[in-house]
């Protein structure tokens, strides 16, 4: 192809087309007003001209055959499949017109306002839900509001809400690598993570291997085998759920061994002493009972991190999923604290969002700031789940879905009578138990769903369905962490679609109670991009990204000691004590337990034996695909191809008992629910454990009810369920440490 | 004429699919055909199990044909994103793979 005519616009990836949650930069190729192809940008310091298999598609993505391109109204029953295509106009004046009647019925908290995955969508979804008038910003069916923030909360709760930390691969360093501020760790535990599927929770996966390449060794925390394990020193293969086991065991031998870093605990670190009381429950002799993991090895591992200065955690997303997830994250925060990892070069680094600018307001703090203290906390009175969990209230504005789903069952306190349903598949991911919100959100009196394409939830629940566009096709911007982007409009809309940002600031200009003060959509992103000293054309200007200058707060390192985190300005934490809290001021008083410990899973071959003898495999879901985003991207032709079918991972003598060979059709079975999918025979799984990929659906089958995409054939999460929420509200649910049986399929065939 | 190549040093491939997938947009490829691809390497010892990858071009690669003309690297060596693909003449990469533990070097032209 000759290529060299091509337009060629720099810009950065988030949301919509590669899906994930981003920041690489890229090179979108237009020609005739069209996306040729998409590359990465090798002047980009994030990925450094690098992108993944999802990047690369999207071009498959954004000319689809099945992208929605108007707006539609549902003309048949739910479920029915008929659409009729109807103007913005009359698709907003609807929506106005029953959103306004809802609101004034029942009070505008009985609309639900829906998100999926943390991509640039925090922004738009909040702004149009505050404007409005209602508290319910939700991930539905998300049981334990298990992915990233137990993990942010327990950090807040430990070294501020100015205190989030990742492991350091110089992603905070322009020059990055060469930088001569950073150094690599010389450890990294890679903890419950598969670094190969891409750029979760905004970490590329890759600078892991860069830093390996530098000298950085490895120590992982895994049930399975993988690429990572393979090449790390030390492989703690414990059995899943147990991870807060496994952290508690790591600062008994760091603290009994007297391998803590003296200096940073008595000079930073409050209540060291108790949390020595606290650990002396978890030597590594009862760790093993509890873990499966030799006592020898978790001995080694935490010696060798704690010894190894500066050495460096980066975790997942089953961490939140953990029983008690916020307690595990709290555990896991305190081996980096008491080794004095934090803030420095090649240690777990503190990530704030690039030149102050907020585009995705994690925590109820960032809302106050963004939409005012007095709206956040007069509507936080009515948030579902906040009152019930001072955690839920006091740290991120989001509800509990755990409460929720009850409270759309119940009608209690108060009826759920609408939903705005963005980017977000409900049914077909990340919902725990999906048939069950499928029940209660049917009968819900109207929702809207805005996508890109057609799901098992938008089929099965849109009264109106709003098209999106994707990334090439927008304008946004971008802090999650660093550096400041920008991601620029290189062609038109396809069809009739719009932005979220677009069809938010219009939405809310038309319901908003107090006048809205934006124009248009880039006035609304400069305004924004001010607290950083710069807009939206400047940024393009300059290729798309800018780092924060030096001494800025969102640079790193020891801001701690140069006075950087708290508000007052003071050297230390932003904390009740100003210091990094091993024992936490914040969960105390927030009515728990300030200090971290074990929970067993509720269903797992200790907690319900009888239930193992019938279901003898533990079920873990939720591995990622490098060229999947979630319930994403099953219908790009490109990404499909390379992982075709829903698999069990299932270890090959376990399946060779079984009669199950290679590629077999069987049932994943448990007291909650039955899937089928593929037999992936290998000795990569435990012989105990089955691991299920989540969020699958096959978009090329029927779409109208009852089979909706197939998702109840092949949707994982068909057995999990809600209500294993912990006693924070957070993590505690069975999306990682379930149990299962295997089924074969007749011959194996279907 | 040189011949050139591509030297993939192996150990560092994690099996993310990202230079297939650059290779098939280069190319437009149809389902099933593509330049290089990417297979698992179960190896399963006594105490341990190893997860290696193994890319291998096909009788599809065309060494990036029309970049490498216009001075361009192929796109699955720019895309990589373990960055273990090297792009250059049979003989050079041939030296380099000297130093190269676990690699393998690919004429496919
Ligand atoms: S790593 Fe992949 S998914 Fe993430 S931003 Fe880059 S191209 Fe997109
Ligand atoms: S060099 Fe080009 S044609 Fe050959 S495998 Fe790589 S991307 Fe494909
Ligand atoms: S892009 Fe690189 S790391 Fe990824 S599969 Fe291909 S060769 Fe391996």
């Amino acid at each position: 192809m000759a290529k060299s005519t091509d337009q060629k616009i720099l810009s950065t990836l988030w949301s919509a087309g590669c899906g994930s949650h981003g920041g690489c930069g890229c090179e979108i190729f237009v020609k005739d007003g069209k996306v040729t192809r998409i590359e990465g940008d090798k002047n980009h310091p994030w990925n450094q001209g690098r992108l993944c298999a999802k990047g690369l598609a999207i071009t498959q993505y954004i000319y689809h055959k099945d992208r929605v391109l108007y707006p539609l109204k549902r003309v048949g029953e739910r479920g029915e499949g008929k659409w009729q295509r109807i103007s913005w106009e009359e698709a907003y004046g609807t929506i106005e017109t029953r959103l306004k009647d809802i609101r004034a019925k029942h009070g505008a908290e009985s609309v639900i306002f829906c998100q999926g995955t943390g991509r640039d969508i925090g922004g738009p979804i909040t702004f149009l839900m505050y404007a409005y008038g209602s508290p319910n910003w939700v991930q539905v069916g998300l049981a334990g509001h298990a992915c990233y923030t137990p993990r942010l909360g327990a950090m807040a709760a430990t070294l501020g809400p100015s205190g989030y930390c990742v492991a350091d691969c110089s992603q905070f360093l322009e020059e990055r690598y060469e930088s001569k501020e950073w150094t690599p760790p010389k450890y990294i535990i890679i903890w419950a993570q598969n670094f190969t599927a891409g750029c979760h929770d905004g970490f590329y996966g890759h600078w892991i291997v860069d830093c390996m390449k530098r000298g950085t060794k490895l120590i992982s925390i895994d049930p399975r085998s993988t690429w990572w394990t393979t090449r790390s020193e030390i492989h703690l293969q414990n059995r899943p759920g147990t991870d807060g086991a496994t952290a508690l065991g790591m600062l008994n031998v760091i603290i009994n061994e007297n391998l803590y870093d003296k200096k940073f605990v008595e000079k930073w670190c409050y209540g060291f002493e108790e949390l020595r009381k606290r650990v002396q429950e978890y030597p590594p002799e009862k760790v093993e009972q509890i873990t499966g993991v030799p006592a020898h090895l978790l001995r080694q591992a935490a010696k060798l991190y704690a010894t190894s200065k500066p050495s460096a955690i980066q975790w997942g997303e089953p961490v939140d999923a953990m029983p008690a997830g916020s307690v595990v994250s709290q555990a896991i925060t305190l081996l980096w604290c008491i080794t004095g990892n934090v803030d420095n070069p090649g240690g777990n680094v503190i990530a704030r969002n690039s030149h102050g600018v907020t585009t995705y307001p994690f925590s109820s703090a960032e809302l106050s700031e963004l939409y005012g203290v007095d709206l956040v906390k007069r509507l936080n009175e009515k948030r579902i789940g906040a009152n019930d969990y001072p955690m839920i209230k006091g740290f991120r504005g989001w509800v509990q879905p755990d409460v929720l789903i009850n409270q759309m069952e119940t009608g209690k306190p108060y009826p759920v009578k609408g939903a705005w349903i963005q980017t977000s598949n409900i049914i077909g991911g990340q919902a725990a138990d999906p048939r069950r919100h499928y029940n209660a959100m049917k009968k819900l009196d109207f929702i809207v769903c805005v996508d890109l394409f057609q799901t098992p939830t938008t089929m099965a629940l849109a009264d109106i369905f709003l098209p999106a566009v994707s990334i090439a096709e927008k304008e946004s911007f971008r802090t999650w962490w660093q550096p400041l982007g920008v991601s620029v409009k290189a062609i038109d809309a396809l069809g009739e679609c719009k932005s979220d940002w677009e069809i938010n600031l219009e939405m809310a200009k038309r319901l908003a109670t107090t006048p809205i003060k934006y124009n248009n959509v880039r006035e609304l992103i400069d305004s924004r991009l001010a607290a950083g000293n710069t807009n939206f054309e400047k940024l393009k200007a300059k290729g798309g990204w800018e780092f924060p200058p030096k001494g800025h707060p969102s640079r790193p390192y020891y801001r701690y000691e140069k006075g950087l985190l708290r508000k007052d300005g003071k050297p230390g934490f932003e904390t009740p004590t100003g210091k990094c809290e091993l024992y936490s001021k914040t969960f105390e008083e927030w009515g728990l337990d300030p200090l971290p410990y074990y929970e067993e899973p509720k269903e797992s071959p200790i907690a319900t034996p009888d239930l193992s003898k019938k279901y003898p495999f533990i079920l873990t879901t939720g591995r990622r695909s490098p060229v999947f985003f979630h319930s994403e991207l099953r219908m790009i032709p490109w990404l499909r191809e390379l992982d075709p079918w829903p698999v069990a991972e299932i270890n090959d003598k376990a399946a060779a008992s079984l009669g199950i060979e290679n590629n077999d059709w069987v049932y994943v079975e448990n007291m909650h629910g039955k899937i089928k999918v593929k037999a992936k025979v290998t000795p990569t799984a435990p012989a105990n454990v089955v691991t299920v990929p989540h969020g699958w659906w096959l978009p090329e089958t029927d779409g109208k009810a009852p089979n909706f995409f197939s998702t109840w054939d092949h949707n994982v999460n068909n057995l999990t369920t809600m209500g294993n929420q912990g006693k924070s509200g957070f993590g505690g649910t069975n999306y990682r440490s379930g149990l299962c049986r295997l089924v074969k399929i007749q011959g194996g065939k279907e | 004429m040189a011949r050139n190549g591509l030297l993939i040093q192996y150990e560092w491939c994690t099996g993310c699919h990202a230079c297939e997938v650059a290779c098939k947009q280069e190319h437009n490829y149809p389902a099933g055909v593509c330049g290089i691809k990417v297979v698992e390497v179960v190896n399963a010892g006594q105490d341990k199990v190893f997860v290696d990858f193994a890319p291998f071009t096909t009788r599809f690669c065309d060494l990036c044909a029309d970049r490498t003309k216009s001075g361009e690297e192929p796109t699955c060596v720019k895309h990589c994103q373990a960055t273990c693909i090297t792009y250059g003449t049979v003989a050079a990469l041939a030296k380099e793979q000297e130093k190269m533990p676990r690699s393998s070097l690919f004429a496919p032209k």
